[in-house]
C-alpha cells in the first residue's frame, strides 16, 4: 500500500549528498576557469576623471581588464528597470561598470580577468582609479531634505510617490474620539545568506552555446537577460541555478554586472570564466533592504476599533532602483494585517542615497508594515488600558468575511484581497501556546526576584504565491523512475522533497521513485523564479497538475492493455492495477515504453512496444490526432492572484536592569499556510524566519556613516545571531486551505522572519516601559531610553 | 612578479595529497581548488562563520584563517571523510538528516566537523554544552533548535558505539547504505 505522502513529515532527499560534502555550489564548478576580481568604488559618489591600469599590465598571471570603454555598445547602456511602475517616474539603474560617476561605496568600477582569484585581487590591487569625490546623501531625511542629490537631474532624490487610499482617512481619524500620532521606523539590514553571489560561464565555439551558472534565485530570467543584453538567442543560452548556500532574496536581483560581464568575457576570450563574491563584496555590492522611516496618524474608539489610519513613510531604495517599487507597495498594503481597515491611506516616497541598492531581503516590506501595525495597536491598547489581545480581537476581519477585498491594489497588480484564514481562532491557540493569560502571574513572581520581564504578540498576513506563473514537466522513464522539472530555482528550501512528494501521491509510485530538478533551463525553459513565498503554491501545484495529466495517460494505455475501464484502475505501488485484482496489474515503466509506439526493439521490454507486438486495430494511427508519444505531461499553474498565509507570535523577554541587556525566555508562533505538503520542512522555514527576526530585532543594522562608508561590512561588526542568541520555539498550526488552487497551500518561507521586530519590541517594552519605536534596538540603546526615562537601575 | 612554491604534502582523510603552493595560500583554497575537496565552504574568510571548518590532526581549525604551508605533513580531515565508503553516512550527518539541521547546507560541513570535534573532547554533553560548542558557527536557515537536536542525538549514539566521532563511518552489518547518487 502507497501511503500517501503530502502531508507527511519525510526526511528531505537533497540532504544526504548535502552532508557528505557532495554538492555542488557555484564555486565548485569551473575549477579550470579564469577569474575575475572586480576594482570597487571606495567613495559613495564621485566622479571618476582617470583609470589608470599600466601597473597592472605585468602582474603575471594576468588576463585581461576590461572598463566601460571595452564594453559592448549594448553592455554599455544601463541595467534595465526590472518591474515598471506608473509612479515610478524617474528611474535610475547602474552601468555594468561605473561611467564617469559612482554612486554607492561597492560600485564596480573595473572587471580583472586572471589565472586565479590571487592574481587577479594583485592586479586589481595595481588599478588607479582617480575619482573627484562629490557630497554623499545618506539617510532618509538627509537624501528627503535634498540639499544634495545623489543623480543630479534628479534633484529631489525621489524616484516615485505613490499614494494609495480606501474610505477618508483624514476625515475619519478628525471625527474619532481618540487619535494619536507617532513616528516608527526600522533600519537597513540584508538578507545575508552564508554562501555570496556567483556566477560561471563556459562558451562552447564549436556549438555556439553558452552555459551559465549562478547563484540566482531565477535562472530562467538571468538567461533571458544575458540572451538579449549579449545579442544571442535564447536557445544558444542555458542558464543553472547549482546547488545554492542561501537567498533569502537578494539573489532574486538580477542581472548583477556579474552576470553580464562573467558571459560576455567567457565568449571573448574563448575560456571558463568565473566570479566569487567575497563577503566584503557582498556587504558593498549585494543589495540591502528594510530601511523605512514611517509617520502614523490614527484614530480609534473607546473599544479601540481603528476609524481611521493614515501612513506615510520613506522609502531608502538606495543609489539605483532596478527592483521598482515592489518592497514599499507591499508594506503599504500588508501593514494592515488582518484587520478590518475601512478608512485608509497611504503615502510613500522611495528615494535616492549614495548606498546600496534596496531588492527584496525575506519579508520584503512586510516587517516595517507589520512593525508600524502592531505597535499602533499596542498604542491603542495602553492609550485605553485594555488589554492587548482584546483590542485585536476588535479589530480582526472575521472567518465568514472572506474573500476580503480592500479595494487597494497588491504588488502583482491585482486586487488586494484575502482568499482565507481564521484570525480569531489563531488568536486562541496563541494565547494557550505562550499561557497569554497566566502572564501577569509570571511577572509578579519575576518581579519578587528583582527581575523584569515583559510579553508581546504581533499578527500578520503574508501575501505569497504570487503570479505571473510556474510550469512542471512529469516524465516516467522505461525504468519507472519518475522524473519531474521546474523552472524556478532552489535556495535549501526542500524543494526535491516537497514537489517528489506531490507527483508521488498523483503517480502512485514510492517517493525514492521520484527525482526532482529545478533550476535548470535546459530541463525546464518557462519560469518567473523563488520569492514571495511563492514555490510550493505556484510550481507546487504545477507539477500536480503536470502529474495528473500522466496519471490519466498512464491509466488510459493501461486500461487499453489490460482491456478494462479506466474507472477500474488504480495507480498503487508504481503500477496501474485493476481493483481488487493486485494480479491483473502493468507497471508504470511498462506503460511508458509502450506509450511509445516503436519500431526498433533493444530489450524485452521495448520489443512490446513494436508494431508486430500486438494486435492493435489496424484502422487507427498508433499516435492518435490527440496523443504524443511518451509518458509525460507539463502543465502550468496561473492563479487569478495571490494567495495570503496568516500568523501570530508572541514572545516573553527578560532585560537585565543593570546593563539593559535583552534575554528572550519564550518564544510562540501559530501559522497558517493552509496545507501542509511537508511538516518538517514547514517547520524549519518558520524557525529560519524567527532567527532571521530576531537577528532583526536585536543584531543587525547596515551602519552607514555620513560619507556613506559602511562601517560594519563583516560578520565581526554585523552581528547574525549563533545558536546563543535563537530562542527555542514552540508552534502550532491552524489549516485553512486557500480555495485559490488545487492543492490549498499557502506559502511559507517568508513569514517566519516578519513580525519579528514587533513582536520583540512590544514584550522589551512591555518589560522595563520605555516607548520602543525603533528597530534593531541594542542593549545600549536601550539603556539610554531607560536612562532618559530616569529608571531606577540604570544609574 | 613571480610567487615562490612550496611543496605541502598532506594526509587528508587518511589519503596522502600534496600540492605545490605560494606561501599565502589559504588552506580553504587549496582543500577546494588544489585538491578538488570542494565540501568545505567558505562563508566570510575571516574567520567568524566557521563554514570552513576542518579537523587538523584531530581538532577544529577555521581552514580560512589557515595557510596551507603552515600545515605541511599533518593529518586533516574534511566533510568528505566522514561517510562509509559506501556513502552511508556518519552518525553526526544521519542526526543532521533526522533532525532537519540543514537547509541550504552551505554551512553544514563545518557544523558537522565542528560537532565531530567537540564530541571527542566531550562524548557525553548536556543541551547547554552542545549549545555553546556550536555557537561558534554561523546557520543562517534553519535557527539552528536542529543542529542542537542532531548534535544531542549524535552524540548519545557515537557514546553507545564507542566509536571516534572524527573517525570515517564503519557501518554495522545491517545498516542501510545509501551509496552515491
Amino acid at each position: 500500500m502507497t501511503t500517501r505522502m503530502v502531508g507527511a513529515p519525510v526526511a528531505r532527499v537533497e540532504d544526504p549528498r548535502l552532508l557528505r560534502g557532495e554538492g555542488r555550489y557555484l564555486d565548485d564548478l569551473g575549477q579550470d576557469a579564469y577569474e575575475v576580481a572586480i576594482v570597487r568604488s571606495p567613495h559613495a559618489h564621485a566622479r571618476i576623471v582617470d583609470i589608470d591600469v599600466s601597473a597592472a599590465i605585468d602582474v603575471e598571471g594576468l588576463v585581461a581588464i576590461y572598463t566601460y570603454e571595452d564594453l559592448p555598445p549594448r553592455l554599455q547602456e544601463r541595467l534595465p528597470v526590472l518591474i515598471p511602475h506608473p509612479a515610478l517616474t524617474r528611474p535610475r539603474t547602474q552601468h555594468v561598470l561605473a561611467k564617469d560617476e559612482v554612486n554607492h561605496v561597492g560600485e564596480a568600477v573595473v572587471m580583472v580577468v586572471a589565472r586565479d582569484r590571487y592574481v587577479a585581487e594583485d592586479a586589481a590591487e595595481r588599478v588607479r582609479v582617480l575619482y573627484e569625490p562629490l557630497p554623499a546623501v545618506v539617510g532618509h531625511e538627509v537624501s528627503a531634505a535634498a540639499e544634495h542629490a545623489v543623480h543630479a537631474d534628479i534633484p529631489d532624490n525621489v524616484a516615485a510617490s505613490l499614494e494609495q487610499t480606501i474610505g477618508d482617512a483624514p476625515r475619519a481619524i478628525a471625527a474619532a474620539p481618540n487619535r494619536l500620532s507617532f513616528r516608527l521606523d526600522i533600519d537597513r539590514s540584508a538578507s545575508m545568506p552564508l554562501e555570496g553571489r556567483g556566477v560561471h560561464a563556459r562558451w562552447d565555439a564549436d556549438d555556439r552555446r553558452l552555459r551559465v551558472h549562478s547563484s540566482t534565485q531565477t535562472p530562467t530570467s538571468v538567461r533571458a537577460v544575458v540572451a538579449t543584453m549579449l545579442e544571442l538567442p535564447f536557445a544558444q543560452v542555458d542558464c543553472v541555478a547549482p546547488d545554492i548556500g542561501g537567498g533569502f532574496g537578494v539573489k532574486i536581483m538580477h542581472p548583477w554586472p556579474e552576470e553580464l560581464l562573467v558571459p560576455w568575457a567567457a565568449i571573448t576570450l574563448g575560456h571558463e570564466v568565473k566570479y566569487t563574491e567575497d563577503r566584503r563584496e557582498h556587504f558593498i555590492a549585494a543589495n540591502h533592504e528594510r530601511g523605512q522611516v514611517q509617520w502614523v496618524d490614527v484614530g480609534f474608539d473607546d473599544d479601540g476599533r481603528i476609524l481611521g489610519l493614515d501612513v506615510r513613510f520613506l522609502h531608502d531604495h538606495g543609489a539605483y532602483i532596478p527592483y521598482g517599487l515592489i518592497v514599499p507597495i507591499i508594506t503599504s498594503t500588508q501593514l494592515l494585517g488582518p484587520y478590518r481597515i475601512t478608512d485608509y491611506r497611504v503615502r510613500f516616497d522611495s528615494l535616492y542615497t549614495n548606498t546600496v541598492p534596496v531588492t527584496p531581503y525575506r519579508g520584503a516590506g512586510r516587517p516595517q508594515g507589520c512593525f508600524l501595525m502592531e505597535r499602533t495597536v499596542d498604542r491603542i491598547a495602553q492609550h485605553l488600558g485594555i488589554d492587548r489581545t482584546l483590542v485585536r480581537e476588535r479589530n480582526f476581519i472575521q472567518p465568514d468575511e472572506m474573500p476580503y477585498d480592500f479595494g487597494l491594489t497588491f504588488q502583482d497588480g491585482r486586487p488586494y484581497c484575502y482568499d482565507s484564514g481564521d484570525f480569531p481562532a489563531s488568536l486562541a491557540k496563541l494565547k494557550e501556546l505562550i499561557d497569554w493569560d497566566g502572564f501577569e502571574s509570571r511577572r509578579a513572581a519575576a518581579a519578587a526576584e528583582g527581575r523584569r520581564i515583559g510579553i508581546g504578540l504581533a499578527a500578520y498576513v503574508e501575501g505569497t504565491g504570487v503570479g505571473p506563473y510556474e510550469g512542471g514537466h512529469v516524465l516516467v522513464e522505461p525504468s519507472g523512475r519518475v522524473k519531474v522539472a521546474t523552472g524556478l530555482s532552489t535556495q535549501g528550501q526542500g524543494h526535491r522533497t516537497a514537489f517528489a512528494q506531490i507527483a508521488a501521491d498523483e503517480l502512485g509510485v514510492p517517493l525514492d521513485d521520484v527525482e526532482v530538478v529545478t533550476g535548470d533551463t535546459r530541463r525546464f525553459g518557462y519560469a518567473v523564479g523563488t520569492f514571495a513565498s511563492r514555490a510550493a503554491v505556484m510550481s507546487g501545484n504545477a507539477i500536480h497538475l503536470a502529474a495528473r495529466a500522466v496519471r490519466e495517460k498512464a491509466l488510459a494505455i493501461a486500461a487499453e492493455a489490460l482491456e478494462v475501464s479506466v474507472d477500474d484502475l488504480e495507480l498503487i505501488d508504481g503500477s496501474a492495477r485493476v481493483k481488487g485484482s493486485p494480479d491483473a496489474a502493468i507497471e508504470l515503466g511498462v506503460l511508458a515504453t509502450i506509450s511509445n509506439p516503436l519500431r526498433y526493439a533493444f530489450d524485452e521490454s521495448a520489443e512490446r512496444a513494436t508494431q508486430f507486438a500486438s494486435p492493435a486495430d489496424p484502422n487507427r494511427p498508433p499516435v492518435g490526432d490527440d496523443e504524443s508519444p511518451g509518458l509525460e505531461g507539463t502543465d502550468f499553474y496561473s492563479p487569478v492572484r495571490s494567495t495570503f498565509a496568516n500568523g501570530m507570535h508572541a514572545c516573553e523577554v527578560e532585560v537585565d536592569p543593570e546593563t539593559s541587556d535583552v534575554r528572550i525566555l519564550r518564544y510562540a508562533v501559530v501559522h497558517d499556510c493552509g496545507t501542509l505538503i511537508n511538516p518538517r520542512i514547514v517547520e524549519g522555514q518558520i524557525l529560519g524566519g524567527v532567527a532571521q527576526g530576531v537577528g532583526g530585532a536585536l543584531y543587525e543594522r547596515m551602519a552607514y556613516d555620513e560619507h556613506g562608508q559602511l562601517l560594519n561590512a563583516s560578520f565581526m561588526d554585523f552581528l547574525m545571531p549563533y545558536a546563543t542568541e535563537v530562542p527555542a520555539v514552540i508552534t502550532d498550526h491552524l489549516e485553512t486551505p486557500s480555495p485559490l488552487n488545487p492543492l490549498g497551500v499557502k506559502g511559507a518561507g517568508e513569514a517566519g522572519v516578519i513580525p519579528g521586530s514587533a513582536v520583540i519590541a512590544a514584550a522589551i517594552e512591555d518589560a522595563v516601559g520605555v516607548v520602543i519605536d525603533r528597530m534593531p534596538i541594542t542593549p545600549s540603546e536601550l539603556h539610554e531610553r531607560r536612562l532618559l526615562a530616569g529608571q531606577e537601575g540604570t544609574s | 612578479m613571480s610567487e615562490v612554491l612550496h611543496e605541502v604534502r598532506v594526509v587528508v582523510n587518511g589519503v596522502p595529497a600534496s600540492a605545490r603552493v605560494e606561501a599565502r595560500r589559504l588552506l580553504s583554497d587549496f582543500l577546494r581548488h588544489d585538491l578538488g575537496l570542494t565540501g568545505t565552504h567558505v562563508g566570510c574568510e575571516h574567520g567568524v562563520c566557521g563554514a570552513c571548518t576542518v579537523l587538523l590532526d584531530g581538532a577544529p581549525v577555521r581552514a580560512c584563517l589557515t595557510l596551507a604551508v603552515a600545515v605541511d605533513g599533518h593529518e586533516l580531515t574534511t566533510i568528505e571523510g566522514l561517510a562509509a565508503s559506501d556513502g552511508t553516512l556518519h552518525p553526526i550527518q544521519r542526526a543532521f538528516q533526522d533532525h532537519h539541521g540543514l537547509q541550504c547546507g552551505f554551512c553544514t560541513p563545518g557544523f558537522v566537523l565542528t560537532a565531530a570535534g567537540f564530541l571527542a573532547d566531550e562524548p557525553s554533553p548536556d543541551t547547554e554544552a552542545i549549545r555553546e560548542a556550536m555557537s561558534g558557527n554561523l546557520c543562517r536557515c534553519t535557527g539552528y533548535a536542529g543542529i542542537l537536536a542532531a548534535v544531542a542525538q549524535a552524540s548519545e549514539e557515537l557514546a553507545a558505539s564507542g566509536a571516534d566521532p572524527r573517525a570515517r563511518h564503519r557501518p554495522e552489518r545491517g545498516e542501510a547504505g545509501e551509496g552515491p547518487r
